[in-house]
């Protein structure tokens, strides 16, 4: 020991107590996000110097009600304090309680006392609880439970210096016991107690209430606690029941002794007042279109500025590095490949963090849960549910952020099915191909005056998608089979003025998780895109300069004009050129050509490349150049048949290609990393690319 | 019951719904207050042991009251 030691310490509550607040409170910027190992629930852990020697490991828990979890998020904290050999089993606990609410938030510190966990008690808006004529004798408190009490305000800091001196000083567990077995779980509680050597009675009643949630448990031993549980009558549904009934019993009788004046003021609240209003009929759905109409305008708005800004540094980057680095193929993966492949990443940056600054501000303010309330019974009619609305909404802009978003949804089998349709959602990625092909092939002209052709085609396009995403929802609805049932026990908080610095750790904190985690898998696959786009059997990769100058020869062209040639022509032999090729019988249906085929390759990256890639193969040189490019597609000539290439019939079928097909390596990442592996991405992947296919195929048949 | 009306909860018809309305608050005995519902009716919100919450008709429906 070097005089700092270490000790963990965990903070558990129930949602909505101050958890976070309290949190950021004590680690300030010295945070971490993981993974708790095997589930895709965030750990948070941070560090906080209690004092000059002593330096604690703080762990932020899931919010939760009680040791059973509801969601698969909550299973972690029931794990975590029933498994004393366990990495993050803490030494110290702070289990953050909302004064005003206290009967609610004691139901989990009871059981971890019976854990025998050194349990401290943080009493949060103590302040409140008082304007609302209820007053806590914190002695009394102290006494009855037998566990330290600190009075704090996790939003301005008052207590928190106590509380960080009572987590350095030795903390006993409470001598309290609050359940007690009855004459039928007894034996069953010894047994197991025994055969697993427990410290506690409650432990070995967790062990049999839920050994199927406690990871750390071997398979065996998990089947055979089942085993026992059920041999021996072992009813989980009704002890559960019977234990709830039997803390509140205590807690009601705690509650009595130390709430010095309970007000009576009764069921009325401000909120109310507010909540008539947002809830309304037609004002609430009004006021619900309006904020996220504001949400789709900052995110395409201003959060262009700095994305042209990212993209513009990189473009430049990359131009630099050519100059500086000496010629070969790893200079030139660094600067073509690995430099766009990380700007690639970095530009989804503004997108999430203002779609998450939005989020953020509506979770603290309380409006979140009204937007459930007001949306859930919409949205259960698709399988999906309340929360799904906000995350399929912000599809819309980015698939990205929107998949991150789905976290706030419990239940496991909503949110699967929300990630799952999202990326149908026509987001802003997809508008570059739009724009190119609708002016390509749809006749600019005006529809009773106003309208716009043109923009009609497109506002089509995204109703079809989202369209397409509920019939997907539907359908999805009857193959998802998952355990748990759907519930909406959702508390409905009063309404609060958000606290800024939570707003802004949200945002740091979800940037962090996307850049470091989707992050590494886009890269890796945007550089297996770019060597097969640049790479091809080396013969005639070789020969590419030789053979173009040898076309040319006599005609009168620059020599910017050959560079692009030759591009067109390295493109054109590269392996991403043949896999192109390879495809042509496949997309042939669809009315592409082998020329179509590479862009399809090249823009699985995402969608946007497809323009870049058509401007390369048609050497056109700069992608920038739209009205160029609709010049040159419009004069490509199909051999077939003598006519021009892109017909109305090829530009739809392409059109609604891009509209459902999943060409989007970040997505998948994100989806990888949400549903933790392989298998959701895949269906997913493979669901889309099969709905574009054949829409697209029939599109083309049909109009041909 | 309707919006604005109070009432004793005496007990479930579900029981795995139940075990999660009991650690919420909803006890046999304790008074429950139907406060107002969505705009379609579904979910409603409640008030019970000083807060609100929000519940499918389903999980309402699942308490069973003294009258």
């Amino acid at each position: 020991m070097n005089g700092d030691p270490k000790i963990t310490v965990a903070l558990t509550g129930k949602p909505n107590s101050g958890k976070s607040s309290l949190f950021n409170r004590l680690t300030g910027l010295n945070q971490k996000i993981g993974n708790f190992p095997g589930v895709t629930v965030d750990k948070r852990t941070g560090i906080c110097q209690l004092d000059d020697h002593t330096s604690a490991e703080i762990i932020d828990l899931p919010g939760t009600y009680s040791l059973y979890p509801r969601t698969l998020d909550e299973k972690v904290v029931a794990e975590v304090f029933t498994d004393p050999k366990g990495k993050f089993y803490p030494d110290k606990v702070v289990l953050v309680a909302d004064a005003t609410n206290l009967k609610n938030c004691l139901l989990l510190l009871t059981q971890l006392i019976d854990l025998r966990l050194p349990t401290v008690l943080a009493l949060n808006m103590v302040d409140l609880a008082a304007k609302s004529g209820q007053s806590i004798d914190i002695k009394k408190l102290e006494e009855q439970l037998d566990v330290p009490v600190v009075m704090i305000n996790a939003r301005n800091g008052t207590g928190i210096e106590k509380l960080r001196n009572i987590l350095v000083g030795p903390i006993k567990p409470s001598a309290k016991t609050i359940y007690k077995s009855d004459n039928e779980t007894r034996p069953l509680i010894d047994a197991i107690k025994s055969k697993y050597n427990l410290t506690s009675d409650y432990e070995a009643y967790q062990f049999l209430q839920q050994a199927e949630n406690l990871m750390f448990l071997s398979k065996e031993d998990r089947e055979y606690i089942r085993a026992y549980a059920k041999q021996n009558n072992f009813f989980v549904h009704k002890y559960q029941g019977a234990e709830t009934v039997m803390r509140y019993g205590f807690i009601q009788d705690l509650l009595n002794k130390v709430i010095l004046r309970s007000s009576n003021e009764g069921w009325k609240r401000i909120s109310y007042g507010i909540d008539r209003v947002l809830t309304h009929k037609v004002f609430g759905y009004i006021i619900f279109f309006l904020i996220l109409f504001l949400i789709f305008q900052s995110i395409f708005a201003w959060a262009q500025i700095p994305m042209d800004f990212i993209d513009s540094t990189f473009a430049q980057l990359s131009n630099k590095l050519d100059e500086v680095f000496p010629a070969g193929p790893f200079f030139e993966l660094v600067s073509h490949g690995i430099v766009p492949g990380v700007g690639g990443i970095l530009i989804f940056i503004p997108q999430i963090a203002i779609l998450f600054a939005f989020i953020s501000v509506l979770e603290e303010t309380g409006y979140m849960s009204r937007v459930v309330f007001l949306m859930d019974k919409i949205m259960r009619k698709f399988g999906l549910s309340g929360k799904s609305v906000v995350p399929l909404m912000s599809g819309w802009a980015c698939a990205i952020p929107a998949i991150m978003a789905t976290r706030t949804i419990e239940n496991w089998k909503d949110r699967l099915i929300t990630i799952f349709v999202t990326p149908l959602m026509s987001c802003s990625a997809r508008l570059p191909v739009f724009t190119i092909l609708v002016a390509l092939i749809i006749p600019d002209y005006k529809v009773l005056g106003f309208f716009n052709y043109q923009g009609l085609v497109l506002m089509g396009l995204y109703l079809l998608g989202f369209l397409a995403a509920l019939f997907s929802a539907i359908v999805l609805k009857f193959f998802v089979k998952v355990k748990e049932r759907s519930y909406l026990i959702m508390e409905m908080p009063t309404y609060k003025m958000p606290k800024w610095s939570n707003v802004g750790l949200q945002i740091v904190e979800k940037t962090k998780t996307f850049v470091f985690q989707a992050g590494k898998t886009i890269l890796a696959i945007s550089i297996i895109l770019y060597v097969l786009a640049s790479y091809g059997p080396a013969d005639e990769m070789n020969a590419a300069k030789e053979t173009v100058r040898k076309e040319v020869e006599g005609q009168n062209i620059s020599e910017q004009q050959i560079q692009d040639k030759i591009a067109a022509y390295k493109l054109e032999h590269s392996y991403a050129g043949q896999l192109g090729k390879v495809l042509e019988p496949m997309i042939k249906p669809l009315g592409y050509d082998w020329k179509i085929g590479i862009a399809l390759v090249t823009s699985f990256a995402a969608r946007e490349v497809f323009v870049g890639t058509i401007a390369t193969i048609y050497s056109i040189g700069s992608a920038e150049d739209q009205p160029t490019i609709k010049q040159r597609l419009r004069s490509e000539v199909n051999p077939d048949t003598g006519g021009p290439r892109y017909t109305m019939a090829v530009g739809l079928s392409l059109l609604v290609f891009y509209t459902f097909a999943m060409q989007c390596v970040s997505t998948l990442a994100v989806v990888k990393r949400e549903t933790k592996g392989w298998k959701w991405p895949m269906i997913q992947l493979a669901y889309m690319t099969t709905l574009a296919y054949l829409s697209a195929f029939a599109i083309f048949q049909l109009l041909r | 019951m309707t919006p604005g009306e109070t009432a004793v909860i005496s007990g479930f018809s579900d029981d795995q719904i139940s075990v999660k309305l009991l650690e919420m608050g909803f006890l046999p005995g304790t008074a429950v207050r139907f406060n107002f519902t969505a705009p379609l009716g579904d979910p409603v919100c409640v008030s019970v042991s000083g807060y609100d919450l929000s519940l499918r008709l389903e999980e309402a429906s699942s308490i069973m009251i003294l009258n």
